[in-house]
């Protein structure tokens, strides 16, 4: 009688509330499949209304810039503001043509992807402008750390393409030898690190690089890049803290595309605050620019660079750009975010928005920009023509197998000399 | 020649690479005014400054990472991971990183690093200060793993470390910092000062990785061991009476197959030690090896003497620790069999 469930339930219900359950938040993107992109959370400041602080500007003075967001060029195409670089015309359109080079570049190797000619693929659409402006603020005598959609750094550095197309076909043209999967590039001669496939180790690699060069007494500077999820990373928590207490020449760059594979940035802590401002609790400073916006990428990026080569150490730099193409392709963003998100973002679209800035120059025109369109797919055509001609993945045309077994030390290792018989090479 | 114990051998390879070679940079968790908690870099940031040997976070993974990038600027670092036992941080810096950088770049850059790190145990430290990690690193294909056993070794196999283009895992049996401790908990240890490898060059020498070391030439049973187990093993030969043929493997990655397989030839039988657990440990790569080029010398199984498969228990030390009775033991039942 006593043990009723009617009784129990009359007791459970009787029993005085105190404290109130708990409950956890598992965030959720502004929007999903079959809903219209909504962008009404966007931390977005004016064009040309972020200060720009002095180079030797204390951290904690600036604070502010990690929650803003530098920017130079208005809707109209029009550079404004403290941040506007002082750059040629020429200048531009060489980067503009990188930025085009590298979208036609990914287009062309994502449809080789489709047709069975390379195992895997990433592209960088939308995010041109962060890897061309960037390269172009750097010395070319300075270290980059890139991720695997860094492939712009290379191309801006003047990395050879049909290299780049025989690493990603896997053939008798990669220089890494088959050894890695595609994208993952690899350039000393271009000061391009090895990427690695793992996310965010090449933060804290960059900064001892910047550690071994200012113990040397030496001027490069290195830069690193990840993307908003690997933040969440022990490695994004290790550079910073290096970084900081070392005062390394260096700058860090998160590259804010809102999107982890499936995971929006909120899943990062984008949500809470901008990743900019990870770097306050560090005592860096921190910018937050659009990274759509090639003057502003250009400018926040020589201010951190200038500033590392002044011994006053390193700087965080959120691009927040947006992903405009699957992860990769073994992705497909339709079934995680809104269809029309890409050609929504506020933001634009860097490659449309230079151009817009040069036609506004006087130095620009539709017809000019359809030419060199037209000049750019006809050579990276060309170059796909010969790279294929030097084989594809999976038809055989690879270095020797017996390289595979070379290499993993400096020294040939007996063990591997064995088991390269075995193998039968 | 000067007389020292391991931890001032160490400290000697290490001021002798610093003054032969700028590149060469010492860092870790207070290794730099400090000196160490072992007191291994005592004394180098004031011989060489602060920027060759300096205090870092305790990061063990920022630590890696680090030494990473700057051996690909082109620096040699040699860094402390101040127990093996902290080392798991920074495993992904070291095996999908340093190990790999060589191989996936095709030869473009390279992780000439050294991460020296005290292991093992015999010291009270319980299961998160007496680990012997090894096994985990010579899984790792593209790292290389050092362990000497005494001062002279210990300084010549540094200095071969620290000039490898490789990332090599130095892992200093903690145990024998100060003496050549056999194994034997209730018998004092003597220091190593009336132990002929305590006879130390004060100046550069090299031992190549790769090369064994036959302490105890014998007739009838191999022992294959380092680190710690090397005394051990000499005080089960010296306990059981049996002949026994102590090889000191110094090096596990490379490993001086060749040592191995004409001793064993030799004797027909072989037991392999170590303070790890046992499965999956470096035992049974030994094991098997044996087994494959020696098989028809063998007279008796290849028996493996090693800690338990459990974690290391504080006030258990001696029943887990695989001391010289359970290495005699062995040896006379491989002589019975």
């Amino acid at each position: 009688m006593l043990h009723s469930p009617r009784l129990d339930r009359q007791a459970v219900a009787l029993r005085p509330a105190r404290n109130a359950p708990l409950t956890l938040r598992i965030p959720e993107p502004a929007a999903r499949p079959g809903e219209p992109a909504n962008f009404s959370k966007l931390r977005l400041s004016a064009p040309g209304a972020v200060r720009r602080p002095s180079l030797d500007a204390e951290p904690r003075s600036i604070h502010d810039l990690a929650y803003e967001l530098i920017r130079v060029l208005d809707d109209d195409g029009n550079a404004v503001g403290p941040w506007v670089p002082e750059l040629s015309s020429a200048m531009l359109i060489s980067n503009l043509r990188t930025m085009m080079l590298t979208r036609v570049f990914d287009e062309r190797m994502y449809r080789a992807q489709r047709q069975g000619k390379c195992s895997f693929y990433v592209r960088s659409t939308g995010e041109e402008a962060v890897s061309a402006a960037q390269a172009a603020a750097l010395e070319s005598t300075d270290m980059m750390f890139g991720s695997y959609r860094s492939q712009g750094l290379l191309i801006a550095r003047g990395y050879p393409v049909i290299k780049m197309m025989g690493q990603v076909y896997s053939n008798v043209l990669d220089p890494l030898l088959g050894r890695q999967m595609p994208v993952m590039y690899s350039s000393r001669e271009h000061n391009y690190f090895t990427i690695s496939g793992n996310l965010g180790t090449q933060f804290i690699q960059a900064v001892g690089w910047a550690m071994g060069s200012a113990l040397s007494g030496d001027t490069r500077i290195a830069a690193s890049w990840i993307g908003d999820g690997t933040t969440a990373e022990g490695d994004f928590h290790y550079a910073l803290t290096f970084a900081s207490v070392y005062r390394a020449p260096v700058i860090l760059n998160v590259v804010n595309n809102q999107w982890a594979i499936s995971s929006f940035q909120g899943i990062a802590g984008g949500d809470e605050a901008p990743f900019a401002a990870r770097a306050i609790g560090y005592g860096l400073p921190a910018l937050r620019v659009d990274g759509n916006d090639f003057l502003a990428v250009y400018a926040a990026t020589k201010w951190a660079a200038q500033r590392a080569r002044s011994n006053h150490g390193a700087t965080l730099i959120e691009l927040f750009t947006y992903r405009a193409d699957a992860h990769s392709t073994s992705d497909d963003p339709s079934r995680y975010r809104p269809a029309d998100e890409a050609t929504k973002w506020p933001l634009g679209d860097p490659i449309a928005r230079l151009k817009q800035h040069l036609i506004v120059r006087g130095e620009w025109s539709e017809q000019k920009h359809a030419a060199l369109q037209e000049e750019v797919t006809q050579e990276v055509r060309a170059l796909q023509k010969e790279a294929e001609s030097n084989g594809v993945h999976g038809n055989n045309q690879t270095a020797s197998p017996k390289t595979m077994f070379e290499g993993v030390f400096k020294e040939p290792d007996p063990r591997l000399l064995k088991q390269r018989q075995e193998a039968g090479f | 020649m000067a007389t020292m114990n391991m931890i001032q051998a160490l400290n000697s390879a290490m001021a002798t690479m610093m003054a032969r070679d700028p590149s060469v940079v010492v860092f870790g968790e207070d290794v730099g005014y400090f000196g160490g908690v072992f007191r291994a870099t005592e004394g180098l940031q004031k011989k060489f400054g602060k920027h060759r040997c300096f205090d870092t976070p305790i990061s063990e993974g920022g630590i890696v990472g680090a030494a990473i990038g700057m051996g690909a600027y082109g620096m040699r670092p040699v860094v402390e991971i101040q127990f093996a036992d902290y080392i798991y941080p920074a495993f992904d810096q070291l095996t999908s990183e340093a190990a790999r950088i060589r191989y996936r770049s095709a030869g473009d850059f390279n992780a000439p690093i050294v991460v020296r790190t005290p292991y093992g145990g015999g010291i009270f430290g319980g299961q998160t200060h007496s680990q012997s990690p090894e096994g985990l690193f010579t899984h790792v294909v593209g790292l290389k793993v050092v362990i000497p056993s005494t001062p002279y070794d210990a300084k010549g196999l540094l200095i071969s470390s620290i000039e490898d283009d490789d990332p090599v895992i130095f892992m200093e049996p903690k145990r024998l910092y100060t003496g050549p401790f056999d194994g034997r908990h209730d018998v004092a240890v003597k220091p190593w000062s009336v132990h002929p490898a305590s006879e130390v060059p004060e100046d550069y020498y090299r031992i190549p990785l790769g090369k064994a070391s036959i302490v105890r030439p014998g007739e009838d049973v191999t022992i294959l061991a380092y680190g710690t187990m090397v005394h051990v093993a000499l005080a089960a030969a010296q306990e059981s009476g049996v002949d026994a043929e102590v090889i000191d493997l110094r090096s596990l990655i490379p490993l001086d197959v060749d040592t191995i397989m004409s001793s064993v030839n030799k004797t027909g039988r072989c037991i392999v030690v170590h303070e790890a657990t046992k499965t999956s440990g470096f035992g049974a790569e030994l094991a098997a090896l044996v087994q494959r080029e020696c098989f028809y010398q063998l007279e008796a199984p290849v028996e493996r003497v090693t800690g338990w498969d459990i974690p290391y228990p504080h006030a258990f030390e001696w029943q887990y620790f695989p001391g010289p009775a359970r290495v005699a033991a062995a040896m006379r039942q491989a002589m019975e069999a």
